[in-house]
């Protein structure tokens, strides 16, 4: 009983999908788009096939949600980790609110961390997928830590956020008052990925930030943009802040400005 | 006007006529976050009950938002029939809720005295009638509206197809549209989500579904592209064409505010409609709306999401729209959590906007984040079916790869028609005869191939 048969094999055996007319128009339609065209039926339904890929794809991205960020090893000794004021993973869901809060507990945590000050504070959400972060963090962080390096700058020692929103960063930011923040953090999963990840960065974020003053790189994950070129752009664009003390809109005002 | 009950040696008390409103809701997360939902299950039945005896009167004298204050208030007092509601305005809302499900509605009574009613009396009742109760009234209030083809009547469930790409790219959103008329997806329209709001982007692809049903296929249906509505103007005085005019509406001023609208920009649109020579009417406009979308725009103006729901068909019913479909779910668990929540959101848009005298589809649907999946979403739509919902959305296994949420599929409208024997528009069933993909009422062997229909 120990030979695991492949999803791909099971669904190769069940036959094809459909058998259009033309099936050589069929296979270019389906290269025009990514929507699951071409899925055949059964009397009314789709064939199983098609059915439980489909099914499978929300599973993924159902487990993405509910799970917990486990690395590997474990998270390193040099991570600060904290937790937002959501008390679980329901109410993180429900209370958009308490995701941008810093806990009591992890407020004094980062006072102590010795982290005021920075020029580049990192730091790392698991936000809607605990996915994004394993599949994408051990090639992002070496890729901006070297492409920090190119414009001599360093980022600080990661602070991993547990139910965190985008929004936590104010809070943060309000406490450490880094020069700027490169924030890494899992999106909502879709069918097609459930491994994506965002990186929202910002100069000086603080309560008083809002959502122009930020900008976001998104969809970097494996099929997106691949996570090793991904440091490379952050801090590309983190170079900028430093240079036009500013980011988001305003950061881009000013270029349009001084051409 | 404070109101007081006792019910099983516990006092309630609700600080005004809103807060009654807030609390006699079936729980919605959104109700919570917004600070404003029953604490216990006994205090919301204590709230249901001072409104099931609260007489339309105080409804009509006290609207959610001040008209002074918000142009939706305004739009719905100005077009009130005040004679209906005169007939009415002795009545509680519990005897509102009795008259609609006893009325037998043979003659479009109910169509009739609902032009004295505003959104507010629509959502009173809702609040105070189970899910069964919801779709018995809705069931009895049939909505027809034309175009070039006429949604609504008696054995029809209509499809609005919607052909998203994530890149606009026309051959992708062509297939995606063949696919689905080949099971019957379509007769309703043909509307796609563009994801560039450029003009330059809209019209290339107005013109290429317009040119796809209209001109190669002829397929009696309607096309459409949901751009911001000053977007598709622009567009079609520009010459691109289009059979109905989009927007997404919200049930206060400063929630129109966020989607970039005023009463001023709709008026214009409709009037632009009257007079656009592609557009063969009398019914030109679609709209969206969606429990919660004034609370997360931070323009709910201390209103629960039902009641204002209810204000967006009675902005609406001014425009005598072709198409109106609440997306329920699309919103995110803040503000539906989970299946039950969404299922009953799907029934009380339905009821209000039929009551509203909306031709009421409904985009049935859940993001990833949410407690639902598609099991509970084909519940909601057979549901909604047996309520005599006027539309569906229908995609692709029911995947948007654009908007990245799942909504009702291709087979879904397919399935639903077989189930309770419906079928598309009579236009659209001879022209499904005449490409071989029906014989009679049942799909050939041909339908769900796309390539069947390439010319």
């Amino acid at each position: 009983m120990n030979d695991a048969t492949d999803f791909e094999n099971v669904l190769r055996r069940f036959g094809a999908a459909s058998s259009p007319e033309h099936p050589e128009s069929l296979d270019a339609m389906m290269k025009q788009t990514s929507a699951r065209i071409g899925a055949g039926r059964s009397g009314p339904r789709p064939v199983i096939g098609e059915w439980l890929r489909f099914r499978v794809d929300h599973a993924a991205a159902r487990d993405a949600i509910y799970k917990p960020v486990e690395l590997e090893g474990g998270f390193p000794p040099e991570w600060v980790c904290i937790e937002t004021q959501a008390a679980n993973r329901e109410e993180y869901l429900l209370r958009p609110d308490l995701g941008r809060r810093v806990s009591d507990k992890g407020v004094k945590c980062l006072l102590e961390s010795g982290l005021h000050g920075c020029d580049v504070l990192l730091l790392i959400g698991d936000g809607l997928s605990a996915f994004a972060i394993e599949q994408n963090i051990a090639d992002v962080l070496p890729s901006l830590t070297l492409a920090l390096q190119v414009h001599q700058l360093t980022p600080s020692p990661p602070i991993f956020i547990q139910y965190a929103r985008v929004g936590v960063m104010d809070h943060i930011g309000e406490m450490l008052r880094p020069k700027t923040v490169v924030y890494l953090i899992g999106e909502r999963p879709g069918l097609r990925t459930a491994a994506s990840m965002s990186a929202y960065t910002c100069y000086q974020p603080n309560l008083n930030t809002v959502e122009s003053d930020r900008d976001v790189i998104s969809n970097i994950h494996a099929d997106g943009l691949p996570p090793v070129e991904a440091g490379a752009v952050i801090a590309d664009l983190i170079d900028e802040y430093m240079r036009h003390q500013c980011s988001g809109v305003k950061l881009k005002q000013q270029k349009r400005a001084a051409v | 006007m404070t109101k007081t009950i006792r019910i099983r040696n516990q006092s309630f008390q609700f600080s005004d006529l809103y807060d009654l409103m807030a609390k006699a809701n079936e729980p919605k997360s959104g109700d919570r976050l917004a600070g404003f939902s029953a604490e216990t299950e006994l205090e919301r039945m204590a709230a249901k009950t001072l409104l099931a005896e609260t007489p339309l009167s105080e409804l009509y004298e006290n609207p959610a938002v001040p008209y002074e204050r918000d142009e939706v208030s305004r739009v719905v007092y100005d077009s009130l029939d005040l004679d209906q509601y005169r007939t009415m305005q002795n009545w509680t809302v519990a005897e509102l809720r009795g008259y609609l499900l006893s009325e037998p509605n043979d003659d479009g009574e109910i169509q009739r005295r609902a032009l004295g009613l505003t959104p507010e009396m629509a959502a009173a009742a809702a609040k105070i009638m189970s899910n069964m109760d919801l779709l018995c009234a809705a069931k009895k209030i049939r909505i027809v509206s034309t175009c070039r083809t006429t949604l609504g009547r008696p054995g029809v469930l209509a499809c609005r197809l919607q052909p998203n790409h994530p890149a606009d790219r026309v051959e992708g959103i062509r297939a995606s549209i063949l696919e689905g008329l080949s099971y019957g997806a379509g007769d309703a329209l043909i509307g796609v989500n563009p994801v560039d709001d450029r003009p330059a982007s809209v019209a290339r692809v107005m013109d290429a579904i317009y040119e796809t049903a209209h001109e190669t296929l002829n397929v009696p249906t309607q096309t459409c592209v949901l751009a911001h509505i000053a977007t598709q103007m622009e567009c079609m005085r520009g010459g691109a064409k289009a059979d109905v005019l989009f927007q997404s509406i919200a049930g206060t001023q400063k929630g129109n505010e966020s989607f970039g609208v005023d009463v001023a920009v709709l008026r214009e649109g409709f009037e632009f409609m009257r007079d656009y020579e592609y557009s063969a009417g009398p019914n030109r406009m679609y709209f969206e709306t969606g429990q919660g979308s004034e609370l997360s725009a931070g323009a709910h103006e201390g209103i629960d999401q039902v009641t204002l729901e209810a204000r967006c068909y009675g902005l609406a019913r001014c425009f005598k729209p072709f198409m109106v479909n609440s997306v329920v779910g699309f919103i995110g668990p803040e503000y539906l959590y989970d299946a039950k929540q969404i299922t009953r959101a799907g029934l009380e848009d339905h009821f209000m906007g039929k009551l509203m005298g909306l031709p009421m589809g409904l985009d049935v649907c859940y993001t990833n984040h949410s407690q639902s999946d598609q099991n509970d979403l084909e519940n909601l739509a057979a549901l909604l079916t047996a309520a005599g919902v006027n539309f569906f959305m229908g995609v692709p296994l029911g995947d948007d790869v654009m908007l990245n949420y799942q909504t009702t599929s291709y087979h879904d409208i397919a399935s639903l028609r077989e189930l309770f024997d419906l079928s598309a528009t009579p236009e659209f069933t001879q022209w499904m005869q005449s490409q071989g993909l029906l014989d009679g009422n049942r799909l050939t062997r041909k339908a769900g191939d796309a390539t069947c229909l390439l010319k």
